[in-house]
């Protein structure tokens, strides 16, 4: 038998304009855990993704038990005996939780012509593999009852009556309780017992500890190394983890920093598990940093604070006056914009033309005798926006859809200008966008800084963030970890020494 | 692009205009009656009203929804109209012995009771995120049995000549329903194109999500967009009791889906975001055209409804087709 139950090898993968995977390897022995850690955009999930399916790998050869195979699509994985635990979960909560576990292999039974889905073996089998687990569930009732642990539970329960002999687990424990988290590990040990070869993808330093046999550390779309869990220490994990030269070109950080310009104590989220009892406070002409993992509830915090989401408890002053913000047009007239992260979801109108994308937010400033749009005026703006931010369009009725992200990015930002608030948002405001852009982007935050307005970034490329940012806040799971004021201290071992303080 | 697939291209998206158009132009040459001045004014004032429904449900279908209580609201405003503007000398009338009001006034009245009911609907929408096919067919029904309960089901007529006259009475010699129709007409152009509430109309459609975080006032939009339609409903219901010199509860049954498959036709994105006033025209346009011409050629009157079913599928498919293609 070969020593290794999965491995992959020499595997690239590119999107548009980034190498995401660069020749990585990756192999895990049958009854251990393999532990795979790395920052955010180090390649982890893309590389799973490639393993599951999802995408296509540009280079690279998979090995189950030595052969080499080929796995087209997720289907296709799970019937060579590889299953996935998602970051984020599947299923269709409004349906039994046997339903769930046989979705897509419903057992049928023939009466005459008529194939009829056999509840009864559904029933049963599922309850059998969950009681396996050790869990005792009435599979009847709907998947939605249950809580987000007993769900993945329910998952791995499904990974395993599928005979998977290798489990991917992607940021499990990013949403459980510390009992949960137990009862996890119990049952990976057991699964360990019994041969099964796993892959855990995690951020929590603690956790690796516990239950992982070794550790697998990715960076930048590259292979590191792999060590014995038993060898490393978390400063070596984190040292591996950062470990890079800061290659990106910032500009010259010329703007003053001024007085205090907003507040924020005590900001609390409706949700237990986003963020908690969060206090800031953000300079006029600072560039402030926010740094920490994804899932640190950082965009939950300033869309909080935006007035898109819900707080129990919390204050924010603006020029030393407490406002209330309900929604977001409340946030602008308090002279605070935002560019959001998800820029698709709910940042671009992609059917509209720039014009009207960049016109949405400041229509009220451009009216003639009070309810007549002043076209004429909207299009100067526009078109000074284009020229000063060198968009590169062929027309300003173009529509945005057709741009490339950076343009699009562009755009918005354009928007929040002719806007003007005197603080400004930008969450990963140089997300999926090309290295022209990125640089393009920074220019106009220094400019900005300079006339005064205060900035809040939001970012996970360390580079950027270091690069950038006068002052950094650090969260971690809903919490404030640390502030970094020094730049003598501004590091990456600093930042991610926050950043995984769970 | 070679300036050959540009032709095709331009074939292809226009495909139901252009078989239109022959269609017409053939029409026209085999049955001399039918391109006269007076059948195309004719049907002029078939497509007036309609429009004027079009335009209203277009603004709901620009936001990615629907009205389904434009046909009741259109009946129960003809009603009103109807019971407030019948001769005194007429042995059925609804209110004995009370002077009938002036037209102008009625149609203010029934202008701004359907608007009433509208801003109910839009508030449904907007407040408590009730989705507008459910919202609307609530007020349909609502709308149904108010009309019923006020009239008694008794069918109305006998109108005063000031009422008619706004269908027999012409300028220029085109009839004032006419005159009316390219009134709202270049009033929407207006408001789609020249105010805030027309482009925050727009950016809802696009992308709600968006328009929120942009700072778009979305439920105060969404109320007047519903509110604003229905006050194009009472108009419609007072034009169409006009022409046809009486009502009853059944008045303008099933013209909201006439109406919402006419701007489908002529372009208003379902999935929201894209619609002109224009495509509102053409979509009434081509269907009046299609169901005269149709009439003309001797086609049996019941088969005409599968012929205009068939040119909903095609044009439908062809217009999703012009925003599949580019992703």
């Amino acid at each position: 038998m070969a020593e290794y139950k999965l491995e992959l090898k020499g595997v690239s993968k590119s999107f548009p304009g980034v190498k995401a995977l660069d020749h990585v390897q990756l192999s895990v022995r049958p009854g251990s855990v393999l532990a795979l850690m790395g920052e955010n955009g180090a390649g982890k999930s893309t590389l799973m993704k490639c393993l599951f399916g999802i995408y296509s790998m540009d280079e690279g050869q998979i090995y189950i038990d030595g052969e080499p195979v080929t796995i087209k699509d997720p289907d296709d994985a799970m019937k060579k005996g590889i299953a996935m635990v998602h970051q984020e979960l599947q299923p269709v909560p409004a349906r039994s939780i046997a339903e769930n576990m046989y979705l897509g292999r419903f057992p049928v039974k023939k009466i005459g012509p008529i194939q009829m889905i056999d509840h009864k073996t559904m029933n049963e089998e599922s309850e059998r593999w969950l009681k396996e687990l050790g869990l005792d569930f009435d599979v009847k009732q709907p998947l939605g009852n249950l809580s987000v642990g007993q769900m993945q539970c329910v998952e791995i329960a499904k990974a395993v009556s599928h005979n998977a002999q290798v489990i991917i687990f992607d940021e499990p424990s990013s949403s459980l309780s510390d009992k949960e988290v137990d009862f996890l590990f119990k049952i990976m040990n057991d699964l360990r017992d019994k041969g099964v070869a796993m892959i855990y993808i995690s951020h929590k330093m603690d956790e690796i500890k516990r239950i992982a046999d070794d550790v697998q550390i990715m960076r930048d779309g590259t292979y590191i190394g792999t060590w014995p869990a038993k060898d490393l220490t978390t400063d070596d994990i984190i040292t591996k983890m950062v470990g890079r030269e800061l290659t990106q070109v910032y500009p010259e950080h010329k703007h003053e920093i001024g007085e205090v310009i907003m507040e924020v104590e005590n900001y609390c989220s409706i949700h237990e598990k986003s963020f908690q009892n969060v206090s800031f406070n953000l300079r006029k002409g600072e560039i402030l940093g926010f740094g920490g993992l994804v899932g640190a509830q950082r965009t939950e915090l300033m869309e909080a604070i935006f007035g898109i989401r819900n707080l129990t408890a919390g204050t924010i002053r603006v020029h030393g006056q407490e406002v209330k913000i309900k929604k977001p047009a409340d946030a602008m007239k308090a002279g605070i914009g935002m560019i959001t992260e998800d820029r698709r979801g709910n940042g671009i109108f992609g059917c509209l033309s720039i014009k009207d994308n960049v016109g949405v937010s400041v229509y009220n400033k451009f009216l003639k005798s009070g309810f007549v749009l002043d076209h004429p005026a909207i299009n100067k703006v526009v078109d000074e926006s284009i020229e000063k931010l060198s968009i590169k369009t062929p027309s300003k009725e173009t529509h945005i859809e057709n741009l490339s992200g950076g343009n699009q990015q562009k755009v918005i930002v354009s928007r929040w200008l002719a806007n003007d608030p005197d603080i400004l948002i930008m969450d990963e405001p140089t997300r999926g966008i090309d290295v022209g852009a990125k640089h393009e982007i920074y220019e106009i935050m220094e400019d900005l800084a300079s006339q005064g307005k205060a900035i809040i970034m939001i970012s996970s490329e360390m580079a950027e963030l270091l690069g950038m940012s006068d002052r950094i806040y650090v969260m971690c799971a809903g919490k404030m970890r640390g502030e970094i004021t020094d730049p003598a201290d501004m590091t990456q071992e600093k930042v991610m020494s926050y950043a995984t303080q769970f | 692009m070679t300036k050959k697939t540009n032709l095709k291209d331009f074939l292809i998206n226009n495909a139901v205009i252009i078989i239109m158009f022959v269609l017409v132009i053939y029409t026209g040459i085999t049955k001399p009656n039918f391109l006269t001045t007076n059948n195309l004014l004719n049907i002029m004032a078939n497509m007036s009203y309609r429009l004027v429904i079009a335009l209203g449900i277009a603004g709901c279908v620009i936001t990615s929804g629907c009205d389904l209580s434009a046909g009741r609201m259109i009946g129960l405003s003809a009603c009103i109209a109807g019971t407030l503007l019948q001769k005194l000398e007429y042995s059925g009338k609804f209110f004995k012995d009370m002077p009938p009001l002036n037209p102008f006034v009625v149609m203010v009245i029934v202008m701004l009771i359907a608007a009433c009911f509208g801003s109910v609907t839009g508030w449904f929408i907007a407040y408590l995120h009730v989705p507008p096919f459910i919202s609307t067919l609530a007020m349909m029904e609502i709308i149904y049995g108010l009309a019923l309960i006020y009239t008694g089901a008794t069918p109305l007529g006998g109108y005063i000549t000031g009422y008619t006259k706004f269908s027999t009475g012409k300028f220029l010699g085109i009839s004032y329903l006419i005159w009316i129709a390219l009134l709202v007409a270049c009033i929407t152009w207006f408001i789609f194109n020249m105010t805030r509430h027309g482009k925050y109309m727009y950016a809802i459609g696009g992308n709600p999500q968006a328009a929120e975080v942009a700072g778009v006032p979305v439920k105060k939009t969404m109320i007047i967009i519903y509110a604003k339609a229905a006050a194009m409903y009472g108009l419609a219901g007072f034009m169409l009791g006009a022409k046809a010199g009486g009502a009853s509860v059944n008045t303008g049954l099933g013209y909201e889906m006439e109406a919402i498959a006419a701007c489908a036709l002529g372009g208003v994105s379902v999935a929201g975001g894209r619609g002109k006033v224009s495509s509102a025209l053409i979509g009434v346009a081509v269907f009046e055209l299609l169901k005269a011409a149709l009439q003309y050629l001797g086609l049996d009157a019941n088969a005409q409804y599968i012929a205009i079913g068939i040119v909903i599928y095609a044009a439908i498919s062809l217009d999703i087709r012009k925003y599949v293609r580019k992703k």
